[in-house]
C-alpha cells in the first residue's frame, strides 16, 4: 500500500508533468494546425453560451484557488494575518461558490454535447471524455468539501498543501508522506487531477496555453512582409 | 508618404448575369471540404434580398465592421479589445449555422437502389452535419434567386432605409433586381485582422491580400463577427476560420482568381493599386460616412505622377508592379472614369472589391417618350432601380457618385450609338458627363469589349528573387497546415473533429 501511494502521489505527478509539457511542445512544434479551442459555437451557440460562460467563469475561479491555496506556503497566509482556520473557511466558500457555477456550466455542456444531434456528431471521443474527465473531477471537489466540514481546523487541508509544495520542490517522498493520511475523496481528487496533466496534450484544454493576453497590447492591424529586405 | 501596392477588383454589375459560375469554380477550387460545405468564399445574391448570410448588411444586428466612438477613435463594433477578451468564452454576435443555412445532400443512392416501385423515387435531402433526415430544406445558398421568397421578407433589406415608397417594389409591375456577387474585399483596413486575439490574420505587404495563418488561428471566431461583409467562415470541423485567399497562388503566377478567369460575363477586373499606407487611419476614420468614398478615393496614388513612382520604388515595389498600375482597369475605373464604387464604405474598413452600379430599364422607355430627359441623356430619377438603393450599396447613401457613373455609362451608350449607327461624333452628350471621346473610347474599350489582357493586369510576384528558394526546397507549398499534412489522419494523436455521418439513409418502402 505504501508503494503504490508513492507510486500515485510520489512519482505519477511528474510523469504527468512531464507529458502535458513534452506532448504540448509536440504539438505546438509539430501540429500546431491541431491546436485550437474546437469551439462548436456556431452549430448551437444558445445553449453554449449559457454553459461555456459558467463553466469557464467557474472553472478559473477553481484554478486560481488551487493555485494559491496549495502552492502558498502557509506562512505568507500567515503574514496577511489569515489563520489556518481562516483559510479553510474561503476554500470553502469561494470553492464552494465557483464549484457550484462550474457545476451548473459543466451539466449545461455535457447535455449539449450528448444530446444535441449537430453537437453530437461532429464530436470525437476526446471531446466526450475531457468533458466527463471534468465532471468527474468537479463532482469529486464539491464532495470534498462535506469532508472539510468535519476539519474546520484544517488539518487535512494543510497536508493537502505540504503535498503540493513538497512536490514542486521535489520532495516526493515527504510528499508522498504528507498525503497518505488524507480522506480517500482527497486522493482520488488529487489522482484524476494528474491524469487530467496527462490527457492535457492530446485534448482541446491546449487551448488555454494560448489565452491571447498579447491581443490587449497588440497594434489593430497586421502587415506581413514576405521577405524581410 | 508610404506608397503600398494592392491587387484590387472590380465587378461591372451592369453586365452581370447571376449565371453563379464565379461562386461554383470557387467552391469547386476552395470549399469543397468537410466543414466548409456551407462557406461560400463567393456567392452571387439577388437584390433586393436579405443575402448570404441572412441580413449580412444589419450592422444592429450583427455589429459588424467599424465606428467612431464618442470621443472620435476608431473601434471595433463589436467593441475595443477589453469587451473582445471578455466574450472570448461564448461571443454574442456570431451567426449560427442556420444563418448561413444547414449544408444538405440528396440520398441519390436511393433512385439506384429502389427497384420497382408504384411511385417515383425520390432523393431526400439529409443534413450534412448531423446526418439526419431533413425533412424540409429551410433555407440555402442562394435561396432568394431571381426575386425568391416573398417582398414582405426581401424588404428588411437595408439598403431599402429612406428608399422613399419601398412598398411599391413588391408591387409586380413596380418591381426591379440586381445581382451582388461578393467575396472578401481584401480592405485596407480589415476589422477581422483587428478583431483576431491571436494575431493570425494579415494582410500581405507586396500584394494587400488578407489571409488567415492556418497555424495560428486558435478559433475564438472573432474574425467572424467583426467581419461586416460576413466573408470569414469558421470550419466546424477543423475548428480554424477560412476565407477567400484571392486565389493567392495564381495571383503570385500572374493569373487571375477563379472567379475572375471563369466569369463568363466578363464582367470582372484586376489591377493594381497604389496607395498610401499613412493615410488609411485617417481616411477610416472620416466623420462624415457620406465623405468616406471621397476618402478613400484620396488614398490612391496616380502611378505616373514621378514622385509616386519614386517613392514606390523607394519602397521596393518592382518596375513591372509599376507598370502593372499605370495601365491597371481598376484605377482607370474607380478613379479616372468615377465608374465603380465601393461597397458599403460606411462600414470603415475600406474595401478593395468595387462595384460598377447596374442601370435599369429606362432607354425603351425613354423612345416611348414616358421618361424626362435630362439635356442629352435620360433623367435617372426615371431608372427601375431606385437611385437612394443604390446610393445606400456603394456610397453610403450619397446619390451624386451613383448618378455620376450611370450617366456617364448612358453617355457612353449615346455616343457610341450615335457614332456607330447614325455616323456621328455626338460631343454634347459628353460634354455633359465631363468625359471626352478619347476616355470614352477607353471606357467602351474596357467596359464593352472587355478583352482579357485589359481585364486582368497582374504582375507575377518575383518569387524567385523574394523568397530564399534554399528554404522552400522539398517544402510542399500550399497545404492545410502541418507542413504536407493535413492533421487529419487516422493515427494522429492530437486528432480533429469526427468525420461526419456520410451514409445514405435507408428508406422503407411502404405501398
Amino acid at each position: 500500500m505504501a508503494h503504490l501511494n508513492l507510486f500515485a502521489f510520489g512519482i505519477y505527478p511528474y510523469i504527468a508533468i512531464a507529458i502535458m509539457l513534452i506532448g504540448s511542445w509536440i504539438r505546438y512544434d509539430r501540429e500546431q494546425y491541431s491546436w485550437k479551442t474546437s469551439s462548436s459555437q456556431l452549430l448551437e451557440s444558445k445553449q453554449l453560451r449559457k454553459g461555456s460562460i459558467a463553466f469557464h467563469i467557474g472553472v478559473l475561479g477553481i484554478f486560481l484557488g488551487h493555485f494559491f491555496g496549495l502552492l502558498m506556503p502557509k506562512e505568507i497566509w500567515y503574514l496577511f494575518g489569515i489563520t489556518t482556520q481562516m483559510k479553510q473557511m474561503i476554500a470553502i466558500g469561494a470553492g464552494g461558490l465557483f464549484g457550484l457555477i462550474c457545476f451548473y456550466g459543466l451539466t449545461v455542456l455535457i447535455k449539449r454535447r450528448l444530446f444535441n444531434p449537430r453537437i453530437r456528431a461532429t464530436s470525437n471521443p476526446m471531446d466526450i471524455a475531457i468533458l466527463f474527465l471534468l465532471y468527474a473531477q468537479l463532482i469529486l471537489g464539491l464532495l470534498s468539501i462535506f469532508v472539510s466540514m468535519g476539519h474546520l481546523d484544517g488539518a487535512e487541508m494543510l497536508k493537502l498543501m505540504a503535498w503540493a509544495q513538497n512536490t514542486v520542490t521535489f520532495n516526493s517522498l515527504a510528499a508522498a508522506e504528507a498525503i497518505s493520511g488524507v480522506h480517500w475523496i482527497f486522493k482520488l481528487h488529487v489522482f484524476l487531477g494528474m491524469t487530467l496533466f496527462v490527457v492535457f496534450p492530446f485534448s482541446r484544454l491546449v487551448h488555454m496555453l494560448s489565452v491571447p493576453v498579447q491581443y490587449i497590447s497588440r497594434q489593430h492591424q497586421i502587415v506581413r512582409q514576405r521577405f524581410v529586405r | 508618404m508610404k506608397v503600398r501596392a494592392q491587387i484590387g477588383m472590380v465587378l461591372n454589375l451592369d453586365k452581370c448575369i447571376g449565371c453563379h459560375t464565379c461562386s461554383i469554380t470557387c467552391k469547386n477550387v476552395w470549399t469543397s471540404r468537410e466543414g466548409v460545405e456551407y462557406a461560400w468564399f463567393n456567392n452571387v445574391e439577388t437584390k433586393p434580398g436579405i443575402g448570404f448570410p441572412k441580413e449580412w448588411e444589419n450592422q444592429q444586428k450583427w455589429n459588424g465592421g467599424w465606428v467612431r466612438n464618442k470621443s472620435g477613435k476608431l473601434e471595433l463594433k463589436i467593441g475595443g479589445k477589453r469587451r473582445i477578451l471578455a466574450n472570448i468564452f461564448a461571443n454574442p454576435d456570431l451567426p449560427e449555422i442556420d444563418d448561413y443555412y444547414e449544408p444538405f445532400d440528396f440520398d441519390y443512392q436511393h433512385l439506384h437502389n429502389v427497384g420497382d416501385t408504384k411511385h417515383q423515387p425520390v432523393a431526400r435531402p439529409r443534413s450534412l452535419i448531423s446526418g439526419q433526415r431533413m425533412e424540409k430544406i429551410e433555407w440555402g445558398p442562394n435561396w432568394e434567386e431571381i426575386l425568391g421568397t416573398e417582398f414582405a421578407k426581401r424588404k428588411i433589406d437595408q439598403n431599402f432605409n429612406e428608399v422613399v415608397q419601398k412598398d411599391i417594389y413588391g408591387q409586380f409591375e413596380k418591381t426591379f433586381m440586381m445581382y451582388l456577387p461578393r467575396l472578401c474585399e481584401h480592405c485596407l483596413n480589415p476589422a477581422c485582422v483587428a478583431a483576431c486575439p491571436s494575431g493570425a490574420i494579415y494582410k500581405r505587404e507586396e500584394d494587400g491580400i488578407v489571409l488567415i495563418d492556418q497555424d495560428k488561428c486558435r478559433g475564438w471566431r472573432m474574425c467572424v463577427s467583426a467581419c461586416p461583409y460576413k466573408k470569414i467562415y469558421y470550419n466546424w470541423k477543423t475548428g480554424k476560420s477560412e476565407k477567400c485567399t484571392f486565389c493567392f497562388p495564381r495571383i503570385e503566377a500572374g493569373q487571375p482568381t477563379v472567379c475572375s478567369e471563369t466569369c463568363v460575363g466578363r464582367i470582372r477586373y484586376l489591377g493594381v493599386l497604389l496607395y498610401d499606407a499613412d493615410k488609411i487611419e485617417v481616411a477610416a476614420n472620416t466623420p462624415n460616412e457620406k465623405d468616406l468614398y471621397q476618402a478613400q478615393l484620396d488614398i490612391f496614388l496616380d502611378p505616373n505622377d514621378p514622385v509616386v513612382i519614386a517613392a514606390a520604388r523607394a519602397e521596393g515595389i518592382s518596375d513591372n508592379w509599376i507598370k502593372a498600375a499605370q495601365r491597371s482597369p481598376v484605377y482607370m475605373m474607380a478613379m479616372e472614369w468615377k465608374v465603380a464604387l465601393p461597397l458599403h464604405p460606411e462600414y470603415r474598413t475600406l474595401p478593395m472589391v468595387w462595384y460598377v452600379p447596374p442601370l435599369s430599364p429606362i432607354q425603351s422607355a425613354v423612345q416611348a417618350g414616358h421618361v424626362g430627359m435630362n439635356g442629352e441623356i435620360p433623367d435617372l430619377k426615371s431608372l427601375r432601380i431606385p437611385l437612394r438603393y443604390l446610393a445606400n450599396m456603394l456610397t453610403a447613401g450619397d446619390e451624386a457618385p451613383v448618378v455620376r457613373a450611370l450617366e456617364r455609362m448612358i453617355a457612353m451608350r449615346a455616343f457610341k450609338r450615335a457614332q456607330q449607327v447614325d455616323g456621328v461624333e455626338d460631343a454634347d452628350v459628353l460634354k455633359q458627363v465631363g468625359l471626352t471621346p478619347v476616355q470614352v473610347e477607353e471606357m467602351y474599350r474596357y467596359m464593352a469589349l472587355a478583352n482579357y489582357e485589359d481585364r486582368f493586369v497582374i504582375p507575377t510576384s518575383h518569387r524567385a528573387y523574394a523568397e530564399n528558394a534554399y528554404d522552400l526546397k522539398s517544402s510542399c507549398g500550399f497545404s492545410f497546415g502541418n507542413g504536407c499534412g493535413d492533421g487529419n489522419n487516422g493515427v494522429n494523436l492530437f486528432g480533429t473533429k469526427a468525420k461526419g455521418v456520410r451514409q445514405v439513409i435507408p428508406v422503407e418502402i411502404k405501398d
